[in-house]
């Protein structure tokens, strides 16, 4: 048991609405602007850029899937705190809801409208598709 | 003397106001049950928000970055959040005279307003309002908070304004409402006595709203910190951050601002009708005496008459 405590760091994850979740891991898996990484305990302290994505949490053998949208996160050795301006578990998410947008997006891309936001559109796009993967379950 | 059916109106008049406010006590009441709630689940993000900036700015060392170096050329950007309407004591009138004695002069300082109170005593004095968001303060959302911080950096970045601030009132319990004066950017990194990583330490005036105290703890227990990482690099994660930062500060200020228009209606609205009714219970005795005197007087009238009469 003692070695076993030695796996686990503790997960915070906050949104401006609510604490979103507060418990142990041992693992965790997350989308950042470099890129999917990975984090176990004793990290080298860290702090990186959120992008939509899917957020795993593993303890033992559970593993719980949400969607993260905007944030940070600032790993430590022993503590990783993930601020995300959105977060939302799979039961969550509307489905048709996410599917509408993720269409809207893709035509925005595709469109030749030289005013449209392709840099928000893009974003509005990886948002739906976090959304539908973690719901899609 | 009043005669009895001026007493009488009166108070009638004094009854019906005392409903109005009775029924405007009760809504407050509500709202502010709700208003207060929502406060507070948005307290642990901003409190963890802070204590990472605190941790990173402190981790991170001297960074040079424009949202903590001051000294811009420019006008200073104050957000006022105050309410769309009145009757609600001191409330509004308590964060104008905070905006108009914080020692900014008249021609440097933008309005951002949320809250028409505000907007409409601060334009009454001469103060130019460069926005209003008004209709945010009934139901303000974190998207909101969002749209006024993004502009504001925008116009921070482009130079039209050197320095952003925020006058709200934090909501400390039911009855104790503070107006509240607090700098959002540039972010204030004092630097310790020396130079170096661990050298430096924050002073941010929003400190005693969220509480600063994650920090002190890992610091005492491996005695020194270890330096942080950032990715990409610090420049761009306080790119990132910062905006975060300051949405959370605003949003957290939009809440708080609502719970404490909610209380402070609440308790002029309860003084109100307790005034009220200490009112009615006048009018009460001072319109019997004035029937008891006018019955007295007819008696002595009649009595008066009657003797004539038989004498």
């Amino acid at each position: 048991m003692a070695e076993d405590s030695k796996k686990y760091f503790r997960l915070q994850i906050m949104t401006p609405e609510r604490i979103f979740f507060d418990g142990q891991a041992d693992f965790v898996e997350m989308t950042t602007s470099e890129g999917e990484i990975g984090i176990y305990r004793n990290h080298v302290p860290t702090t990186c850029i959120l992008m939509p994505g899917p957020l795993r949490i593993y303890d033992g053998d559970q593993e719980k899937t949400a969607a993260v949208h905007a944030g940070f996160v600032e790993i430590l050795q022993d503590s990783v705190r993930v601020l995300a301006e959105i977060a939302e578990w799979p039961e969550e998410i509307d489905l048709n809801r996410a599917e509408e947008a993720r269409i809207r997006a893709e035509r925005r891309l595709k469109g030749d409208d030289p005013d449209a936001n392709l840099a928000r559109a893009e974003i509005a796009l990886r948002r739906a598709l976090t959304r539908l993967e973690v719901a899609g379950k | 003397m009043a005669s009895m059916r001026d007493i009488k109106r009166r108070r009638s008049s004094i009854q019906s106001t005392e409903q109005i406010t009775k029924a405007m006590k009760l809504v407050a009441t509500v709202k502010l049950q709700k208003a207060r709630s929502k406060a507070e689940h948005s307290r642990p993000y901003s409190r963890f928000m802070y204590s990472t900036i605190a941790s990173m700015l402190t981790r991170a060392g001297s960074i040079r970055h424009p949202y903590l170096q001051s000294g811009g050329e420019g006008k200073k950007a104050v957000i006022v959040i105050t309410a769309n309407r009145g009757l609600a004591g001191g409330y509004n009138n308590n964060v104008v005279r905070l905006v108009l004695d914080s020692g900014i002069s008249r021609e440097e300082m933008e309005i951002y307003a949320v809250g028409r109170k505000g907007r409409e005593s601060l334009e009454r004095r001469g103060y130019h309002v460069a926005e209003d968001d008004s209709d945010v303060i009934n139901e303000p959302l974190y998207k909101d908070a969002m749209e006024i911080g993004g502009r504001l950096l925008k116009a921070y970045a482009d130079g039209e304004v050197s320095e952003i601030y925020l006058a709200y009132t934090s909501f400390k319990n039911t009855v104790s409402h503070i107006p509240t004066f607090m700098k959002l950017l540039p972010l204030e990194v004092e630097k310790g006595g020396t130079e170096g990583a661990d050298g430096a330490s924050m002073k941010m005036t929003g400190a005693d709203m969220i509480g600063a105290d994650s920090m002190t703890e890992e610091e005492q227990a491996t005695g020194r910190l270890t330096p942080m990482n950032f990715e990409p690099d610090a420049e761009d994660a306080l790119d990132a951050i910062i905006p975060k930062y300051m949405t959370s500060l605003i949003y957290g200020a939009l809440l708080e601002a609502v719970a404490s228009e909610n209380g402070a209606r609440m308790s002029a609205m309860d003084s109100a009708t307790s005034n009220a009714e200490e009112m009615i219970e006048e009018l009460g005795l001072e319109y019997n005496r004035a029937r008891q005197g006018s019955i007295t007087q007819e008696l002595t009238e009649i009595i008066a008459g009657a003797n004539a009469i038989n004498g």
